[in-house]
């Protein structure tokens, strides 16, 4: 089967790569862009460790063709910090160990990046169901849903 | 003399014993002695088995010195996750 | 080994600073199984049986090889199967038999042959060229059933010494421990309650998949970069399983996406190496979701008869229990450690216990947090929650009244050393949840649980640079911040802060053996070799400074980072930094670094007591845990911040066992939910806080007390959620797990 030319932007950068029209956005991202920090998990849209967003809205990319993708705007784990600075949730899940192995937080962080911007002040219950695609088998979710709400605290204080 | 305590799924291969006495220093010389007693351990011991002194659970080593007078237990090898 | 140098005052052990791996896993810069890549590589994929039990009658891979992007296609064939030393029999030759199908494929999901192509998707396609003739045998997938005398036969043979005459040939191992007479104590209860339990296969479900990038050459030398709990184990076994010497493949083990048991052995790791052998190029394999389900180790699941006997105040006059486990088609279901852990929380002067490990054409199980621990526990305490609610007793009192203690005769036979299982349940009883009031349609489960620890052939390096910083080099692969907790103790010898220390995974070439991060044993094991490799370290530096000083080094001591005199006699010398010693340490008589090699032996046993408050919808059969406690002895807890999470996540799977996980086998066999949807793990909206309560009985065997805490908290779990769920419903329940379709039947034949 013949491949497919994407041309799409990634964290801001204007990105180019073949594939095959089976090919999904995670693969296209972790094999073809050298950006591992989307991890599958399921392939299935269960487990959401591959989170990112596709013109703002939150996507599991490996539910996602990377054809789809084609002039689109993709954020990934990856961009979340400002170079050397990084975004406050990031901070906070560092300093709160709301992660132990780390596999899920690249997706949850991109997930919850996204709720904080659509609802800056979420109740528990709110964080926790938004966040109920984004599996996590290591902390039982108690310390990732306290860094989610204090930031959200901290970025209202802020602004 | 050490008095081993083997578990009473053991007490088939010793005929009937729930206690066997040996001499020994060390866990090593404990196990050696054991089959020598009672030749039909050596397929538990070989199975994997851990030694308890005192209460302290020695999982695997055969150079732990077994004081004096002290609780020796033969435990299956311990395995964790 | 360790009782000579207790400590009880601390300056850094027990402080919250954030993790060294925190910023890399952030930011998705840390490096995972499946994020290693290697110019030429290859995909790897892998054909499995989708007969639960089969005669593989022929194997004909010819059309995939001829195919333009495959590179090399294996069978069984290409593995060591003529011994070689240490040799192919016992655990290596199950686990060969267990990555790539004999004459029988034994399990839905067994690996029959693999392909290596030029991405992965043609590896994938190519699967569809091997073709496979099976001869369908019976099969058996339940653990009562493959006891039957009537259950097809897994294999031949496979039971050891243990066994009594007369059991089916599928019963491969059998334990029987206890002390007392039962019957008698029987006699003497007011009230005997027998019942029995079943549970459930469950997965342990790290969210990463098994992934591995091989490289092996036919010079027998080769590289592996895999996602493990153990890389030693992985380096051994896969030079078994392909007939190359240990030393010649290096191991290195990636960044770990979850293991708790599961990444304790290898699956497809063997097969990239095979592969890789055959291609001549590097071979990466990443498994599915799907074939982690069907093709890694799930539990045991298991079949549990239990009685208890008890006095109307509350006092076990005896107990019982016959504990059956299935553990797949090979020996190795821990149905030895369930009975040894079964009634090991309680005092008992009649006790009798008995394990059956059980084949059947399910997944080889592999460990699972506690191995065997949790199901035993649901059985066990159901009972004790049943006899308290028939007798009208507190169920913490009843626990307290027959609680073990240092100097009590364990279930399992020896007498304990100092353990905290009374601490907890004070702890429990203290505790405001304990106290705190129902509301209607709410129930409140108690349960104790116990797990043994374990410390493992361990090595540490610890080097020391010229501007005083150090670098300490461990085995055991973290799987939940350990290097953290590696650096805390290192920084308490040292006397250097914490963020001087850069922690690092060593691969299998560059440290001497260790054994697998498993049985809770890294904070205790590798953590007692950082504090002794530190104070190895600590006796040079004290060497430099009697040197400079021209002092015996008897005449200094080490204290808060810096050599001094030991007392005025010593001479009167100014402190030497530890940076002012390792400044010019190339001239004063080289590098200085600690080591430590060994086995500790002290792993200390550990105890929880969990409280769970859970609510049960009467129409839907839908259960809600409202309020969660876990209380734990942790010995020492180094760093308190992942203690708790430890604490967290083992109550978290346990809710999980408890309320919706299994694994669904059909007629035929087949796994039937093999994909997260179905196969529901707990998810944020599922869970309350959980609260964490840390107790403190330091262990004897480890210099800072410190006992493992990673697997107890997933033993109190099952039975206290169901004791909740039980009070809750009015109903008791027996059968894990308490899914709601179980729930409503239970509440319908209850009337």
């Amino acid at each position: 089967m013949s491949k497919l030319h994407v041309s799409t932007t990634v964290n801001g950068d204007t990105v180019e790569y073949l594939c095959d029209p089976r090919e999904t956005l995670l693969d296209c991202l972790r094999d073809k862009l050298n950006l591992t920090g989307a991890k599958e998990g399921c392939g299935t849209g269960d487990c959401g460790a591959c989170s990112v967003t596709v013109d703002g809205r939150l996507v599991c990319s490996c539910l996602m063709l990377g054809v789809e993708a084609d002039g689109k705007a993709i954020e990934t784990v990856e961009g979340i910090a400002d170079g050397d600075v990084l975004h406050p949730l990031q901070k906070k899940f560092i300093e709160h160990a709301a992660l132990q192995c780390g596999i899920c937080t690249p997706g949850i962080l991109v997930a919850a990046k996204s709720l904080l911007e659509k609802n800056p002040n979420p109740t528990e219950e709110e964080t926790r169901y938004w966040l109920a695609g984004n599996l996590c088998r290591c902390t039982g979710y108690d310390k990732i849903i306290r860094a989610v709400m204090e930031t959200a605290e901290e970025l209202r204080e802020a602004s | 003399m050490v008095e081993v305590h083997l578990w009473s799924g053991l007490r088939s291969l010793t005929g009937g014993l729930a206690v066997v006495e040996v001499e020994a220093k060390t866990t090593g010389e404990l196990l050696r002695a054991l089959v020598r007693a009672h030749p039909q351990l050596q397929a538990p011991i070989d199975a994997g088995v851990s030694i308890a002194i005192d209460g302290r659970v020695i999982a695997t080593g055969l150079t732990e010195p077994i004081p004096e007078g002290s609780e020796v237990y033969l435990m299956q090898r311990l395995r964790g996750g | 080994m360790a009782l000579d140098d207790r400590k009880s005052v601390f300056t850094f052990v027990g402080t919250r600073p954030d993790r060294p791996d925190g910023l890399d896993k952030v930011t998705g810069r840390a490096k995972f199984g499946a994020d290693a890549y290697a110019p030429g590589m290859l995909h790897g994929a892998v054909l499995r049986s989708p007969h639960a039990h089969a005669r593989i009658v022929k194997i004909d891979t010819s059309k995939a090889e001829a195919h333009k992007d495959v590179k090399a296609v294996i069978t069984r064939a290409d593995f060591a199967d003529v011994p070689f030393r240490p040799g192919l029999e016992g655990e290596f030759w199950n686990v060969l038999e267990n990555v790539m199908a004999g004459e029988k494929a034994l399990y839905d999901g067994h690996a029959v042959a693999a392909v290596a192509a030029t991405s992965a998707l043609a590896a994938r396609d190519a699967l569809k060229l091997i073709e496979v003739e099976y001869e369908v045998l019976p099969h058996v997938t339940d653990v009562d059933k493959a006891m039957a005398s009537d259950a097809p036969v897994i294999r031949e043979g496979a039971a050891d010494y243990s066994v009594p005459e007369g059991l089916h040939p599928n019963v491969v191992r059998y334990h029987e421990s206890g002390h007392g007479d039962v019957e008698a104590g029987f006699a003497e209860a007011d009230l005997v309650i027998e019942d029995s339990f079943v549970t459930e296969a469950t997965h342990q479900g790290y969210i990463e998949p098994h992934a591995c990038l091989g490289m092996l050459g036919n010079d027998g030398k080769g590289e592996l970069w895999c996602t493990t709990q153990g890389h030693w184990i992985a380096q051994k076994t896969c030079a078994a399983l392909l007939g190359i010497e240990t030393s010649q493949l290096r191991v290195t083990a990636s960044e770990i996406g979850g293991g708790f048991g599961g990444k304790t052995t290898v699956f497809i790791e063997p097969v990239a190496l095979a592969l890789s052998r055959k291609a001549n190029r590097p071979v990466k394999i990443v498994m599915t979701r799907s074939e982690v389900f069907r093709a890694t180790g799930p539990t045991a699941s298991a079949s549990m008869d239990v009685k208890i006997g008890m006095k109307k105040d509350g006092t076990i006059s005896a107990a019982q229990g016959v504990f059956r486990l299935q553990g797949g088609a090979f020996p190795g279901a821990p149905g030895d450690m369930t009975a040894m852990c079964a009634f090991a929380p309680y005092n008992l002067t009649n006790v009798k216990q008995i394990g059956y490990d059980v084949m059947s054409n399910r997944p080889k199980q592999a460990a699972y947090r506690a191995p065997g621990a949790p199901m035993g526990a649901f059985a066990v305490e159901s009972v004790i929650d049943e006899l308290c609610n028939k007798l009208g007793l507190d169920p913490v009192d009843v626990r307290l009244k027959n609680a073990a203690h240092e100097g009590t005769k364990a279930s399992y036979g020896p007498t304990y050393e100092r353990i905290g299982l009374v601490e907890t349940l004070e702890a429990a009883k203290a505790h405001p949840h304990y106290s705190a009031p129902l509301k209607p349609g709410q129930g409140r489960g108690i349960s104790c649980g116990f797990w043994f620890n374990h410390g493992g052939e361990t090595s540490v390096s610890l080097a020391l640079s010229e501007d005083g910083s150090a670098q300490l080099m461990v085995g055991t692969p973290d799987i939940g911040g350990s290097r953290a907790s590696m650096a805390l103790m290192a920084a308490e010898v040292l006397g250097i802060p914490y963020e001087n220390i850069r922690v690092t995974i060593a691969d299998t070439a560059t440290l001497g053996y260790n054994d697998v991060s498993h049985g809770s044993r890294v904070t205790y094991a590798s953590g007692l070799a950082t504090i002794k490799a530190a104070k190895h370290a600590v006796e040079k530096l004290c060497e430099r400074a009697a040197a400079k000083w021209g002092i015996p080094v008897e005449a200094v001591k080490w204290e808060d980072g810096c050599a001094v005199p030991s007392g005025p006699n010593a001479g009167d010398f100014d402190p030497l930094a530890l940076s002012d010693i390792t400044a010019d340490m190339g001239r004063t008589g080289g590098p200085i670094s600690g080591h430590f090699e060994a086995t500790p032996e002290g792993a200390g046993v550990s105890f929880g007591t969990h409280i769970v408050d859970a609510e049960v919808d009467p129409e839907t059969g839908k259960t809600s845990v409202t309020r969660y406690t876990v209380i734990q002895d942790a010995g020492k807890a180094i760093h308190p911040t992942y203690v708790e999470g430890q604490f967290q996540g083992g109550a978290a799977q346990g809710i999980g066992w408890a309320l919706n996980e299994e694994y669904i086998y059909g007629e035929d066999g087949r796994l039937q939910n093999s994909i997260f949807l179905d196969y529901r793990i707990p998810v944020a909206s599922d869970l309350p806080m959980i609260d964490t309560v840390i107790v403190e009985v330091p262990n004897p065997g480890h210099p800072f007390g410190v006992r493992g805490v990673g697997e107890t908290g997933i033993v109190p779990p099952l039975a206290a959620i169901a004791n909740a769920v039980s009070n809750a419903a009015g109903v008791r329940m027996k059968q894990l797990p308490m899914s709601p379709p179980r729930i409503l039947a239970a509440l319908k034949s209850n009337g």
